[in-house]
């Protein structure tokens, strides 16, 4: 019993944590963005995601740029544009989770 | 005393000589494969199947790609971060390297084997470098008629001891003639078509191609007669139904040019378009499992392998040229991303990223032949390239 309240707390903790920083994506599927941004949006944005045909996504050239657009960006795509839609295979808040990544800072694949 | 300097050299060249006579084996059966994530390369040897060593310390390999010297001795390895590395095949090292450009997409060789060409996205422009010393010979910056540097893509070689490429954001096609190396003589067709994202130039080396990814078509130049400027091809070939998502941009390198016909992925649309070479007029389209990447023909010209972008990258489908039929599709694993022939097509290697392998198929049976690791591995380039012309 006191075991379990304690694996209770701790995985309200680690969630909590989460929250407060950006959306709740549970590691797998972290690890799983993590690949897809450096490899698939890598193949534009190259994958030390400094650039290439489609603009550098460090945390410099994307640190004034709002969330929302940025969300919007990734998953509506821009029109005019080579940068197509990821609404079929991200969710919102895991657009949300790749751009707080991105302006903090992107992780690397583990 | 010039009698026993005599002996020495002749002792000292019969030990080099008998040094040179073990490790004695030409390059025509190697090739380099690209380990996108950890800046290294292996080399290849497809007599035996085998790796035969791993190079590393080359930088950033996202989209990187090799071109051969005319000896096919050492590959030239265009770094995405600018950097350019020239390996041995033989010795099994890097003999130079230099960081030469910020961003950069891919480079070509001289005709005559002297000149190394490198594309860069920035600053946008082409370095050419000495083949032997890696030194600065020209830096051609490719401000357009928009008076901005744009990004520039598909440089290839071409024959007249020519580059050929194409600047992105201005809509140019640039013919460099490279008689007198430092001192360029440049050709600028203006207004080619809005955003050429890659170019290919034809096996004869007549035609250079660059496919528009803000419209439809290709922009098409024929180095033979300058004088009549680009016209336009394809044109019909996008202009039917929606448009699909383009998760990964179509290679144009790999159009499979096949005797009298090429065979193109289509842009936004999961089809390749089969061409006429020299009309340039669509024979037939063929429905293919997503959007294309890489066409890539068979030495022989009888069919046609496809790898396709994000999410449909874990498929390989075979094209049949004479009935124009997809004749099979095989699921090799997941991330696909390069396939590359043996040089007379009895092998074809595949590069399979997330799988962490590259898988040797027999093109005949389509039975896999072999398997060796490689870590996150995309390109395969094999020494045959060193004697194509836009390659």
């Amino acid at each position: 019993m006191r075991s379990l309240t304690t694996v209770g707390l701790m995985t309200a903790m680690t969630f909590g944590g989460a929250i407060a920083d950006s959306p709740r994506i549970n590691p797998e599927r972290q690890n799983e963005l993590v690949h897809l941004v450096r490899q698939d949006c890598g193949s534009c944005h190259g994958m030390q995601l400094r650039g290439g045909l489609g603009p550098a996504l460090t945390p410099e050239t994307l640190k004034d740029k709002p969330v929302e657009s940025l969300v919007s960006t990734i998953l509506h795509g821009r029109p005019g544009t080579p940068m197509p839609p990821w609404s079929t295979f991200l969710s919102e808040s895991e657009a949300v989770w790749i751009v707080d990544s991105l302006q903090r800072g992107f992780p690397d694949a583990r | 005393m010039r009698a026993r300097i005599s002996i020495f050299l002749l002792l000292a060249l019969g030990v080099l000589a008998g040094c040179a006579g073990t490790n004695l084996r030409g390059t025509g059966d190697l090739g380099v494969v690209i380990e996108r994530a950890s800046g290294s390369v292996q080399i290849l040897d497809t007599t035996q199947r085998t790796s035969l060593a791993k190079v590393e310390g080359l930088g950033d390999l996202s989209h990187a790609s090799v071109s051969y010297s005319r000896d096919a001795r050492y590959a030239y390895v265009f770094g995405r971060d600018g950097g350019l590395t020239k390996i041995d095949l033989l010795t099994r090292r890097i003999d130079r390297r230099i960081i030469q450009g910020g961003n950069s997409i891919g480079g070509a060789i001289s005709p005559d084997g002297k000149l190394v060409a490198v594309a860069n996205y920035q600053p946008g422009g082409v370095k050419v470098f000495d083949a032997d010393t890696l030194a600065l010979i020209a830096d051609i910056p490719a401000i357009g008629a928009d008076g901005a540097r744009s990004k520039v893509v598909g440089l290839v070689d071409a024959p007249g001891q020519r580059f050929v490429f194409s600047l992105f954001e201005a809509g140019e096609i640039w013919v460099a003639d490279m008689h007198d190396p430092k001192r360029p003589v440049l050709r600028k067709f203006t207004g080619v078509g809005r955003e050429p994202y890659d170019g290919m130039i034809t096996s004869d080396g007549r035609h250079y191609a660059a496919g528009l990814f803000g419209e439809d078509g290709v922009a098409l130049l024929d180095l033979w007669n300058l004088d009549a400027g680009i016209r336009r091809a394809l044109v019909e070939f996008g202009r039917h139904g929606e448009k699909l998502p383009v998760y990964k941009m179509p290679h144009l390198e790999g159009w499979a040019a096949t005797g009298n016909q090429i065979v193109l992925p289509a842009v936004g649309k999961h089809e390749v378009i089969i061409a006429d070479q020299t009309s340039w007029k669509e024979i037939a389209r063929v429905p293919v499992a997503g959007q294309a990447v890489f066409a890539v023909a068979r030495p022989d010209g009888r069919q046609v392998w496809i790898n396709f972008a994000f999410p449909d990258n874990d498929t390989v489908q075979i094209l049949d040229l004479p009935s124009q039929r997809i004749v099979q599709t095989l699921k090799p694993g997941k991330g696909v991303l390069h396939l590359e022939f043996s040089p007379r097509g009895e092998q074809v290697w595949l590069s399979l990223r997330d799988e962490n392998r590259i898988e040797i198929y027999d093109p005949d049976s389509f039975a896999r032949i072999g398997t060796l690791p490689a870590q996150s591995p995309s390109g395969i380039f094999f020494t045959v390239r060193a004697h194509r012309i836009g390659l």
